[in-house]
């Protein structure tokens, strides 16, 4: 019984750290589907994490924190389709600013408006995502088996979870099943076909583009008002760049994201709980082993040697219209 | 570097286009400043004084310069090749790791004019590995070099870790960091080049790593434009087609050149350790492997250029430090922001001011932008 409430911990905790990469993995997935590479994932999460907790603690409201996280993350976006769409710069150099300005200027601004350091003032409850305990939860909690994996696994998670679980399903939709969808990716593998069809390319990415924006802020908050309640300097600490492997692992599909995303979670969460003690038959694992298997197993994926993976075509190609 | 545009006069293209994308880059970082509500120009006179107002502040900034030098040059010898080299960091961490394994076996039986070239070759070998892997996953199987390089600098890090809360760290410790290099693997000091102009200095880590460093830039510079491989690194880096009709490897120019890319990344690790910290301690690199990205777009990928961006980014370094006492409201992060808007406007946006540029100079004088003039027009 012990072992099977720390199996549930575990999975907690999984879903805890995996919905962050979750949310900013299907970010990347919207830009990259739609034919621009983003290495900025990172840094719009931090300025998302840093808009959210400032709002949130300045106005003394969960809702405009994230709506500022989302505003703020969404005009960093739009900077990196205006150098990457509309002066068709080099996406990855606009996306490695990105990050930087993003890290200097959260501690700049924070250490300025609040003075504590770099930090944002810790968040009031009514100030950040309180978790939402599903009817029941309490009542069964202690009947086994069904009672903790529903009590902790399922109900008690904050409104940002259940939306990051619920972007898988309507991500797939929108790619697979709409218009706009295939449209985008039309624009990330042919971006000419799209073209000669009378649709402009520059727009359709701006719009895959916002789509990120809306999710790295998303993420952000999370990390930010959910998950911490303040914000810290350099907090993503590679998030955006872990979001980055499990978009390349998941192969640039919704569903395999968010496998990807709960197995790089897991390892996080398997980490954090061994903390140097012994598995069996394995042995003792380093904490740093299980911090770098997630991008192990991606250079090992991108190598080719579990299944071969294809990025969007176009991807990383300025779009120049035939003259 | 092909372009759509015409072509602009070569003081235009290479002096006029950086400076106006710079002066951009500067005028918002200022913008950012006003927002901290601090003034943006007393805020640039500290920060020049701070870099070279006297004796000390001109080393430490030379001293940060001859770090950002190394890695700008990394990240410009893999650019020549249309690789784009994220993995500096990494590389530099690692070459770290070559210099600390030297230096703990020999210096306490050799001096250091024996075991520098010995460190050279450690640190460039181990970043040359590093850079390897990458390199040969590119060249034979096709993954996206930015995106292994960016892993790999998190393996690096946690190596790196590993390696410095065990089996690197002396017994009995806390830190996680090597035991100090003893004289023998302590480089000499540079402070009485500035000395000899009349300057004071207290201390400063400028050492001989800053003209290990120009000789490096020399060396690229050889390879670039003067020998048949740089000649193949740009053909290939042009056009990947052309290189491959011309019988050169595809397979040997990607692993050569980014293994020469690691080795100057791992070069860099000397400066810091040997020439000033004397052990090897968790991310010693802290970021210099990232301004490489910002220093090589900035001296458009030329070793000239190179060295005279290392010396600004080592001015706002050593200013940023001095601008951090003086306005507390302005941390050292400040440089964070200058760098991405560096990275932004002299990368991203590199094009941004050129129509307009060229429309000016095709009203004020056609020849120079290589039109015909009209005739009949005179002119």
């Amino acid at each position: 019984m012990d072992m099977f409430n720390a199996i549930v911990q575990v999975l907690d905790s999984t879903i805890r750290l995996s919905v962050p990469l979750l949310l900013a993995c299907l970010a990347g997935l919207y830009s990259e589907r739609a034919g621009i590479f983003d290495i900025g994932l990172e840094g719009k999460m931090l300025v998302g994490a840093f808009a959210g907790a400032s709002a949130a603690a300045v106005f003394h409201s969960a809702l405009i924190g994230l709506g500022t996280a989302i505003l703020i993350s969404v005009a960093f976006a739009l900077v990196h389709g205006f150098a990457s769409i509309t002066h068709r710069g080099n996406q990855i150099v606009s996306g490695v600013a990105i990050n930087f300005i993003a890290a200097g200027s959260t501690i700049i601004l924070g250490q300025a408006w609040f003075q504590q350091g770099g930090r944002t003032p810790a968040l009031q409850p009514g100030e950040r995502f309180e978790a939402i305990n599903w009817p029941g939860a309490e009542a069964i909690r202690d009947v086994p088996i069904i009672g903790p994996i529903y009590a902790e696994l399922i109900s008690g998670h904050s409104i940002l979870v259940y939306f990051a679980f619920a972007m898988v399903p309507f991500t797939w939709w929108v790619l697979f099943r709409t218009r706009f969808g295939l449209r985008m990716r039309a624009v990330g593998e042919n971006p000419a076909a799209v073209d000669t069809a009378g649709i402009s390319v520059a727009w359709l990415r701006y719009r895959a583009l916002i789509c990120t924006g809306v999710l790295t802020g998303v993420a952000g908050a999370y990390l930010s008002m959910v998950q911490n309640g303040g914000f810290v300097k350099d907090m993503t600490a590679g998030k955006g760049y872990i979001a980055l492997a499990a978009l390349i692992f998941a192969k640039w599909k919704p569903v395999n994201a968010m496998f990807a995303c709960l197995l790089f979670g897991f390892l996080d969460a398997a980490s954090i709980r061994l903390q140097g003690s012994p598995l069996p038959i394995i042995g003792k694992v380093p904490a740093q082993f299980m911090q770098a298997l997630p991008y192990v197993l991606t250079v090992v994926l991108l190598a080719g040697f579990i299944g071969k993976a294809i990025p969007p075509r176009a991807g990383g190609v300025p779009y120049v219209k035939e003259r | 570097m092909s372009t759509p545009y015409a072509k602009l006069p070569a003081w235009a293209d290479y002096g006029l286009i950086p400076l106006i994308n710079l002066s951009v880059a500067f005028i918002v970082a200022g913008f950012v400043v006003m927002l901290v509500g601090e003034n943006p120009f007393r805020a640039a006179v500290i920060l020049v004084e701070g870099a070279f107002g006297k004796g000390t502040g001109i080393a430490f900034t030379l001293f940060y310069a001859t770090t950002f030098i190394f890695t700008g040059l990394s990240v410009a010898v893999a650019a020549h090749c249309s690789l784009f080299n994220i993995g500096t960091e990494g590389q530099a961490y690692i070459g770290g790791l070559g210099i600390a394994l030297v230096c703990l076996s020999f210096d306490s039986v050799l001096p250091w004019w024996v075991i520098f070239p010995i460190a050279i070759v450690a640190a460039a070998a181990f970043g040359a590995l590093w850079g390897l892997i990458p390199a040969y996953l590119q060249a034979k199987r096709g993954s996206h070099i930015v995106i292994t390089t960016i892993m790999f600098n998190f393996i690096a890090a946690s190596v790196m870790v590993y390696l410095l809360v065990g089996a690197l760290k002396p017994a009995g410790s806390q830190a996680p960091q090597t035991r100090n290099f003893l004289a023998g693997a302590a480089l000499p000091k540079l402070n009485w080049v500035i000395e000899l102009f009349g300057a004071k200095i207290r201390s400063a880590p400028l050492n001989i790593c800053f003209l290990l460093a120009l000789v490096m830039a020399f060396l690229v510079w050889l390879l670039i434009w003067r020998t048949r491989l740089g000649y193949e690194m740009r053909t290939y880096g042009h056009s990947p087609k052309a290189a491959r009709y011309a019988g050169i490897s595809e397979t040997r120019i990607i692993i050569t050149a980014m293994m020469i890319s690691g080795a100057l990344a791992g070069m860099m690790a000397l400066n810091p350790v040997m020439g000033d910290q004397h052990n090897v301690a968790i991310d010693f690199v802290s970021g210099a492997g990232y301004v490489g990205i910002a220093v090589a777009l900035m001296g458009r990928l030329h070793p000239v250029g190179i060295v005279l961006a290392a010396i600004l980014f080592g001015m706002l370094y050593q200013g940023g430090a001095e601008l951090a006492f003086e306005m507390p409201a302005i941390s050292r992060d400040m440089i964070v922001i200058i760098q991405g808007l560096v990275i932004l406007f002299a990368g991203a946006l590199e094009h941004m001011f050129r129509p307009y540029i060229q429309a000016l100079f095709a009203s004020v004088s056609p020849k120079s932008v290589g039109m015909q003039a009209v005739k009949g027009t005179g002119a």
